[in-house]
């Protein structure tokens, strides 16, 4: 089944290679002894600039994508049952195959993760413009944008870090991302909400006459057909119960 | 979609984005506490992670020869009575001038109590005489791309020192030994480091970074942006 369409995959791709270039040039300018071993210090920064002031770029292209548009949109929106995931100890459990978490196209992680490179690509572009084009500011600030890039440039680096340990150790995940297809085993596991969705819009399609038919799988089952089904939005928000809570909303 | 998502990606970056400006704002003072703070082991820790304070290693060119002293020459020459060159142990027969003060980066990172030790360079203009129409001083560092200027009202100032100690010990290579630049009211850019010649000129000319786009005059406070 399709993950990730091309404009997506692209988005991707095109954001990895400029911000590897700008993490490559950071630790070239950045890093003491990288610094002395390479010097040529006029055009490594040229580098990191221009990859820099590059890195929004991508995503703005990709605004013209329906499909990143809807990724974006399922990116920035937390569940209540994104809140049961990242508190539960049981992320990755399975039952029968299938995630017991009903996690969407993206888990919680994934979410948080977007967030930060997005919140961090545009405070690292006003911090790095700072120091860039330094005659509009007063001494202090140029002071402060220093220590606000070096101390992200940390931050970014270790989630960065994190987020290929979780890729690479994630063959279904890589196939997705370069790909763009993944197994429908693939995503039971990891992404059972997703697959059940992903399924009835299909079977919507196919038959848009019928209402989807009521599912053998509980756990997930999306209010797709019964919008207006009641939800209790006292106690939703709190407990872990809703790890495994019928209703996805 | 019901009421009860929320979108908590958009709030990580508009936080994230107030707390850019919150750091750009108060980052500096913030700074000078780490500094402080790891002040004792800061040498260790910022050879690591140079956000923790210490001096961050500038250099334009990919490999700069190392020079001993024993080797070391230092040519004086342009507009002057007598064009001469000095051994690393005649600069130190020189009169020497001692200070210590916070080095300030242009791009914004300091090092506060920094040792200086060496000639005052109008002691060292003193020495060889400067002639009639000479209007500034023209830098040169031996790694065969970096110059730098002052005018010769700027290069008469006694902060402006030829630096052959730093540190309370030699000045490293890789700090620019064995001689160096030291100009204490300026950003660092004007410090030339690896100095190899000095030349009496009679128009001043834009240095190495300030060819491409810093001020000529360096003020640390007045210039590359306005006073604060």
């Amino acid at each position: 089944m399709i993950r990730f369409v091309r404009a997506v995959r692209g988005v991707h791709h095109a954001t990895a290679v400029l911000m590897l270039v700008c993490l490559v040039t950071a630790a070239m300018l950045y890093v003491p002894a990288l610094a002395e071993a390479v010097g040529r210090r006029h055009l490594i920064r040229m580098i990191h600039i221009l990859a820099g002031f590059g890195l929004p770029v991508p995503a703005l292209l990709g605004w013209a994508s329906r499909a990143f548009r809807g990724d974006v949109r399922r990116l920035n929106r937390f569940s209540p049952a994104d809140w049961g995931w990242l508190r539960g100890r049981d992320r990755r459990a399975t039952v029968g195959g299938r995630g017991i978490h009903p996690v969407g196209k993206f888990n919680a992680g994934q979410k948080l993760n977007a967030a930060f490179v997005a919140g961090a690509i545009l405070v690292m572009l006003g911090t790095g413009s700072i120091l860039t084009f330094p005659h509009p500011w007063p001494d202090t600030f140029r002071t402060g944008a220093t220590f606000v890039h070096d101390w992200l440039t940390l931050a970014i680096f270790v989630v960065i870090l994190g987020h290929l340990w979780y890729a690479l150790r994630d063959p279904g995940a890589l196939s997705g991302m370069f790909l763009g297809r993944v197994t429908p085993e693939w995503a039971a596991r990891h992404h059972p909400a997703w697959l059940d969705e992903t399924r009835t819009s299909e079977a919507a399609a196919e038959t848009p006459e019928t209402e989807s038919p009521a599912h053998s799988r509980p756990l997930s089952t999306r209010n797709f057909v019964h919008p207006g089904e009641p939800t209790d939005p006292g106690g939703n928000t709190e407990e872990g119960k809703d790890d495994l809570s019928p209703r996805r909303s | 979609m019901t009421g009860e998502e929320t979108p908590v990606g958009r709030r990580i970056v508009l936080g994230m984005l107030g707390l850019g400006a919150v750091g750009v704002a108060i980052g500096a003072r913030v700074q000078s506490g780490v500094n402080r703070a790891v002040g004792p082991v800061g040498s260790r820790v910022s050879g690591l992670i140079p956000a923790a304070g210490g001096f961050r290693f500038y250099s334009v060119v990919d490999s700069v020869k190392r020079v001993e002293p024993a080797d070391y020459r230092l040519t004086v020459g342009g507009l002057v009575e007598h064009p001469r060159s000095f051994r690393f142990a005649d600069l130190q027969a020189l009169p020497q001038t001692r200070m210590t003060d916070t080095f300030h980066c242009v791009t914004g990172w300091t090092v506060p109590n920094v040792a200086w030790a060496g000639v005052a360079l109008p002691d060292l203009l003193e020495v060889v005489g400067v002639r009639p129409g000479a209007k500034g001083v023209r830098f040169t560092s031996f790694d065969r791309a970096y110059t730098e200027t002052l005018t010769l009202e700027q290069a008469r100032r006694r902060d402006v020192i030829v630096a052959t100690s730093m540190l309370g010990g030699p000045v490293s290579h890789d700090h620019g030994g064995p001689v160096r630049m030291y100009v204490a009211p300026m950003y660092g850019y004007k410090s030339t480091k690896w100095l190899g010649g000095i030349d009496l000129v009679d128009t001043v000319k834009p240095g190495y970074w300030e060819t491409r786009g810093y001020d000529v005059d360096a003020w640390i406070g007045r210039s590359n942006g306005f006073a604060s």
